[in-house]
């Protein structure tokens, strides 16, 4: 939903990032509104994953120029363990598994991290119980889930289901969600994306990082980036989605290389 | 030239000549052992870097410790639970002066206690090892127990001791069929040694379920052996979990004498400052189809140090054989060390024995994983290094589980 009065919730200002010795990001710009929902697309490497990563605060990328502000604070100053409690949300695109870490000890001290932060009572187990039982629904997750340890052994399905479970707890403004949608099937994917969808509202925003066109068919985007080379390389509506679709990623070779004539 | 003689008198220790001239005079139940002991430790160096068994762990932390009798402390611990034993046991006094044994647990008898005594150290080719010698020269009594057949038994044996030397000896016999949950601690609550000899018999059929929770503090050293004998379908699980001492020396050795049984092998250790935790492991399949079940876990901080050596004998006549070893080790610090090695010797050729060990630090995935759902950085680490433990305390006995919270271990340990 385009509020254009709507509160700026991430402003993306000329970002630059390295990991280790290699330029990734040169020179993002992106603004996101509450209420909306943006989709970024691009071939692999075109530095999608490595936006989501800087956001989140991945001590693996460097940011060597440009700015970050989340609701007017300067996000690459926090710890990512602060960006999340503040109402940032990474959804991995391969979530992590950690044997040996209760999934439903992980989510309350998650969930109650959060709460923590915004002046909210923490939670003891038994509310809490009660709490992810309803947010379950969700997503359809079995309640069996959350006696295993943090992923180790779901399949990817359910590794994605357990994310958004996450964001469903972690009620986050700014939810980045990372190619939620790989190695989903058709049911995994309409589950997921049913989630993401009952969660988007007026004063939260979504921005989702993904390939192809098939997750835009179930959540719908306002906008659409394409990005390559390490910045947004146009930007437009959801019918750009199809366009990429339809065409496929050989234009944006072409748009590059006029680029780098016109630089020339 | 007398063997005494060529060996340089100080590896012997000074401390050591001392201790063995003010000792009192060899007595009681064990004087003939005792005696046997301390001619040993006369006889023979102290073990040093220059044996292979010894080769990572230095033993010179010994050398400051007071060997006087060490007096018994009074350990923080939860009620007993209904229908366990739990017995103060200091080495010295005699434990179960005003108990009432339960059903199926018995006192050995001196003729019992005299043809029982070392059989399974020599079974285990241990009989002769220093700490073993350290512990015949130093130990006034042994508790001698049987548990009589079919009968099920739990126990729990308790040793704090305050300053000093605390020599504890153990005899169990355990008859067909007869099932042993035994949980024992061991806490020093100020410096000195603590020695501890087990011999465990199981005849066919039995199972003995034994958790070792050793918590020390950096001027106390512990130097265990626990020597098991198994007969066919017995099994055994042993679980030990140290954290604290300056310097722990563990032994565990199992021997199959017929192959046909399960040794289950469970161990933590964990080392911060400048202390040492040494487990050197021996399992010996002396007939077919016995399975070996071990893994080994270490968390090494600080200047640390952990040392594992894990010994599988599997010789000709322990055909089909089923052992699997491994060697976990978490490294929290660049300057903490880790040496972990497995010492197969295979000569049957229809086994399978499987090993492995892994060195690494806290995953950065991880703990950015953690640290992405708003969990801080230190509480990150503390969850992960929690899980890590938690796979070796979680198959401790309920009593034993419930002495060492990781709170408490990791307290020792700092």
């Amino acid at each position: 939903m385009i509020r254009p009065d709507a509160p700026v919730l991430l402003e993306i200002r000329d970002l630059h990032a390295r990991v280790e010795d290699k330029a990734i990001l040169k020179g993002v710009n992106l603004t996101i509104r509450a209420g909306e929902i943006h989709a970024v697309m691009g071939r692999n490497g075109s530095g999608k994953s490595t936006l989501s990563k800087v956001l989140a605060g991945h001590p693996a990328y460097t940011v060597t120029s440009g700015s970050v502000h989340y609701r007017g604070e300067n996000l690459l100053e926090l710890d990512p363990e602060q960006r999340a409690r503040i109402g940032v949300f990474l959804g991995f695109q391969y979530p992590v598994e950690i044997p040996g870490v209760s999934n439903l000890e992980f989510l309350r001290v998650a969930t109650n991290a959060r709460r923590q932060e915004q002046g909210h009572e923490e939670l003891d187990t038994f509310a809490f119980e009660d709490l992810v039982r309803e947010r379950l629904k969700v997503v359809q997750m079995d309640p069996a889930f959350l006696e295993r340890s943090v992923n180790e052994g779901f399949s990817g399905g359910e590794k994605k289901r357990n994310e958004i479970l996450q964001m469903a707890l972690l009620e986050p403004l700014v939810a980045i969600l990372d190619e939620t949608d790989s190695g989903l099937d058709i049911d995994a994917l309409r589950i997921v994306a049913g989630g993401v969808n009952q969660l988007a509202n007026a004063d939260n925003a979504t921005l989702l990082i993904t390939h192809y066109q098939r997750l835009l068919d179930a959540i719908t985007p306002d906008y659409v980036h394409v990005m390559a080379a390490g910045r947004i390389l146009r930007t437009g509506g959801k019918e750009l989605a199809l366009e990429l679709e339809e065409r496929g990623y050989d234009w944006v070779d072409q748009e590059l290389a006029a680029l780098a004539a016109e630089v020339a | 030239m007398p063997a005494s003689l060529a060996a340089p008198a100080a590896a012997k220790g000074a401390w050591l000549d001392a201790w063995l001239a003010t000792a009192p005079a060899a007595s009681g139940e064990l004087a003939l052992v005792q005696q046997r002991g301390r001619e040993a430790l006369r006889q023979r160096p102290m073990p040093s870097g220059r044996d292979e068994d010894w080769r990572f762990t230095d033993l010179s932390l010994l050398q400051t410790l007071p060997l006087t009798a060490a007096s018994a402390a009074a350990a923080a611990l939860p009620e007993v639970s209904s229908g366990a034993l739990r017995v103060n046991w200091n080495g010295s006094a005699d434990p179960l002066a005003d108990q009432a044994l339960p059903a199926g647990l018995q006192r050995l008898s001196a003729d019992e206690i005299a043809q029982g005594l070392g059989h399974t150290l020599a079974a285990a080719s241990c009989e002769q090892h220093w700490p073993v010698e350290l512990n015949h020269a130093a130990a006034e009594r042994v508790l001698a127990l049987r548990v009589s057949s079919r009968s099920q038994v739990s126990l729990e044996l308790v040793s704090a001791a305050a300053e000093g030397l605390q020599a504890l000896r153990l005899l169990l016999l355990l008859e067909e069929k007869a099932e042993l949950d035994l949980s024992q601690l061991i806490e020093a609550q100020g410096a000195g040694l603590h020695s501890l000899v087990i011999e465990a018999h199981l005849a066919r059929g039995a199972q003995l379920r034994h958790g070792l929770v050793a918590l020390g503090q950096a001027d106390a050293a512990l130097l265990a052996h626990l020597a098991i004998e198994q007969e066919p379908e017995s099994q055994v699980q042993l679980t030990s979990v140290s954290s604290g001492w300056g310097l722990a020396r563990l032994e565990p050795r199992a021997v199959q004498v017929d192959g046909a049984a399960h040794t289950t092998l469970r161990g933590l250790q964990m080392v911060d400052g400048q202390r040492i935790a040494d487990t050197h492991s021996f399992v010996e399949f002396k007939g077919p189809e016995g399975q070996l079940d071990q893994l080994h876990k270490a968390v090494a901080a600080g200047q640390g140090r952990s040392v594992f050596n894990g010994a599988v004998r599997v010789p000709r006549a322990a055909q089909r054989t089923n052992a699997a070893q491994l060697s976990r080790n978490l490294l929290l610090s660049d300057r903490a060390r880790i040496d972990t090695k497995p010492e197969l010797e295979i000569v049957a050729d229809d086994v399978k024995c499987a090993h492995g060990a892994t060195v690494s630090s806290l995953q950065t995935d991880e703990l950015f994983y953690l640290q992405s759902r708003g969990i801080g950085a230190d509480q990150a680490a503390g969850l992960l290094q929690r899980a890590f433990c938690e796979e070796v305390l979680r198959e401790l006995p309920a009593a034993a589980r419930s002495w060492c919270s990781l709170e408490r271990l990791l307290e020792a340990a700092a």
